[in-house]
């Protein structure tokens, strides 16, 4: 089943082609990686299915529904969560105030209820709290709950970006180099909670640069580059494609894990 | 905890009662008191938008606002004080609004420039005001607070039947009070974690459903609602408004309140204003000296404490954390 739709989704930076009519589909409960070297607009593509950038053109299908060009936060509300290339989380709050607060798009009181710390308000702060809990004990932050986030180490902070966006409960993740700045063993660790999620029935759309992580985890890959899609398919069609192994010829040897 | 609100109830005593008893006949120093509660007022507003993250520089503005729709309202179309004041509050949180939504887009140094610009725009609309503000002279001959009645029992007695500088004193304290008791709330429930999330990543909080435009102008406007009761107060006390009534300097105090009270606390705007305003009227015996002598003090307040007086209070909070750890 088909879970989103970008179609001819283009992103012009003054003479510049960010993204350069971008076709594909994610489907339901996938991770649908999307590779390509630097500057190939990767993160671009994120902030426009996101919104955090107006498009120059082409749409953007979720669950059958037109989300092009509504604001970030009510894509976010619909169910489509990103996370940040660059570590971003609220450096001052503790790691489970950050989860708690990132629960607000399921908030059902309005501001005056929460003033007033209505029974509704009261309800919904004590299901944050326990579903809070729970993410951080999933992602390995149980630990850390109480620790302040900025003083966190970096393995812990991408977890934490990680946890902000699944306190949504999003429908699709997209996740932003998740394994950036890691070592082998905390990448692997990432790498079986990325699974977890995805078993939840979690449709994920990863940018990474890490090509063994990249190559174990995507059911389906895009590649990028200069804007423009050169090839999609299984990670195995991916890693004998002509036009990709061009796209990637002068840069590092390895960089393809070809 | 307990401590903290046996403290609080103490205060609130010595505040609302003892202050009064006490120095019921002092008129100097009663109106010291009632200005140092309103400017507190004033610039917990102003600690609403620094709660998002941005630096307002333009309270006086919103103060004259109000002062202004009190003072039109009362003389020229004979509205009672007790509705005017909430009328102020309102008309200066839609102007917030309005001018709000677009500027709240720029941060940092962009977003106080152009909120000090808002003050100075503000004194030259009222000097060009024509009939209704009328201009330079300003509008004089505001009439005192009259009496509260409901169902024929008197709530509130006509100011001028009582001891003004008392009934005064009692009406700013009670305006304090529940500036203070709102803000309290706002800062402790979620809507005080919101506006926390937007002063430290407004993106993230977007990703995770925040409408960040909303909340930024909600936070605003209500700051701005603080400024328009605070004019109007002023605007009755002294029976006169003019377009210098409240100017650039003002805003800019404003904002120092809460910079040398302390951020981090609600409560930091309320000491910051009782301990500047109340030590430069200390200062007053120095004459000519009395502002290179202020001045001096603020400048070693925030070379010595650049967290704000409240700072003092918890100097060990950062390794505590660290323990508990
Ligand atoms: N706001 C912007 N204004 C102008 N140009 C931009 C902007 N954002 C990105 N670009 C340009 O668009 C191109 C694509 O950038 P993007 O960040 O999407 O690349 P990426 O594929 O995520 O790269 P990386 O792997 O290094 O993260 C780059 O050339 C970049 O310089
Ligand atoms: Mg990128």
């Amino acid at each position: 089943m088909i879970v989103m739709e970008v179609r001819e989704l283009t992103k012009r930076f003054g003479g510049l082609v960010a993204v350069d009519h971008v076709t594909f589909q994610a489907n339901q409960g996938e991770v649908l990686s999307i590779i390509g070297p630097n500057g190939a607009g990767k993160s671009t593509l994120f902030k426009l299915i996101t919104s955090f950038l107006p498009r120059t053109a082409g749409r953007v299908i979720f669950q059958g529904e037109d989300i092009t060009g509504l604001s970030a936060h009510l894509v976010a509300r619909k169910g489509v969560v990103r996370t940040f290339q660059e570590t971003t989380i609220f450096k001052e709050m503790s790691a489970l105030e950050n989860v708690v607060i990132a629960h607000h798009l399921r908030s059902r009181a309005t501001s005056v209820g929460l003033f007033l710390n209505t029974r509704v308000a009261r309800q919904d702060e004590a299901a944050f709290r326990d579903s809070a809990n729970e993410i951080l004990d999933d992602l390995g932050l149980s630990r850390v709950r109480h620790e302040e986030a900025r003083h966190l180490p970096h393995g812990h902070l991408r977890a934490l970006g990680i946890a902000i966006a699944m306190a949504g409960d999003p429908k699709v993740l997209l996740l932003d180099e998740p394994f950036s700045g890691m070592n082998p063993e905390e990448t692997d660790r990432m790498v079986a909670m990325v699974r977890g999620i995805r078993d939840r029935g979690v449709t994920i759309l990863l940018v990474e640069h890490d090509m063994r992580a990249v190559m174990r985890l995507s059911d389906r890959i895009i590649v990028l580059n200069f804007g423009r899609k050169i090839a999609d398919g299984t990670p195995r069609e991916i890693q004998s494609d002509e036009a990709v192994i061009e796209a990637y010829i002068g840069r590092e040897d390895d960089e393809l894990g070809i | 905890m307990r401590l903290r609100v046996v403290a609080a109830l103490a205060g609130l005593a010595l505040y609302l009662v003892v202050v009064p008893l006490v120095f019921r006949e002092s008129r100097y120093l009663l109106g010291v008191l009632t200005t140092a509660s309103v400017l507190s007022l004033i610039s917990l507003g102003v600690w609403l938008t620094f709660a998002i993250g941005r630096i307002n520089i333009g309270q006086a503005a919103f103060a004259l606002v109000g002062g202004y729709t009190t003072a039109i309202l009362s003389v020229k179309l004979g509205v009672s004080f007790w509705l005017c004041l909430p009328a102020s509050g309102l008309v200066a949180a839609l102007v917030g609004a309005v001018i709000g939504w677009p500027i709240l887009r720029l941060k940092g140094v962009y977003f106080a420039m152009i909120t000090l610009t808002l003050t100075e725009a503000a004194r030259l609309a009222a000097l060009n005001g024509g009939s209704i503000t009328q201009g330079a002279t300003g509008i004089l001959n505001i009439p005192l607070p009259g009496e509260v009645t409901l169902a024929g029992v008197v709530l509130v007695p006509a100011f001028r039947a009582l001891n003004v500088h008392l009934a005064f004193y009692y009406l700013a304290a009670i305006l304090l009070v529940l500036g203070l008791v709102t803000v309290t709330r706002i800062a402790t429930c979620r809507l005080g974690w919101i506006f926390r999330s937007l002063r430290q990543d407004e993106a993230l909080a977007a990703s995770i459903g925040v409408n960040v435009a909303k909340y930024r102008v909600l936070a605003f406007a209500l700051g701005c609602s603080f400024a328009g009761i605070a004019g109007a107060f002023f605007t009755v006390s002294q029976q006169s408004i003019y377009p210098s009534s409240f100017g650039v300097p003002d805003s800019v105090y404003y904002m120092l309140y809460c910079f040398l009270g302390g951020l981090s606390y609600v409560s930091g705007p309320v000491v910051g204003a009782f301990v500047l305003f109340l030590g430069f009227e200390l200062l007053h015996g120095l004459r000519e000296y009395q502002m290179l002598t202020y001045a001096a003090i603020m400048i070693t307040l925030m070379l010595w404490l650049p967290n704000g007086l409240l700072s003092l209070r918890l100097p060990a909070r950062p390794g505590v954390k660290a323990d508990t750890a």
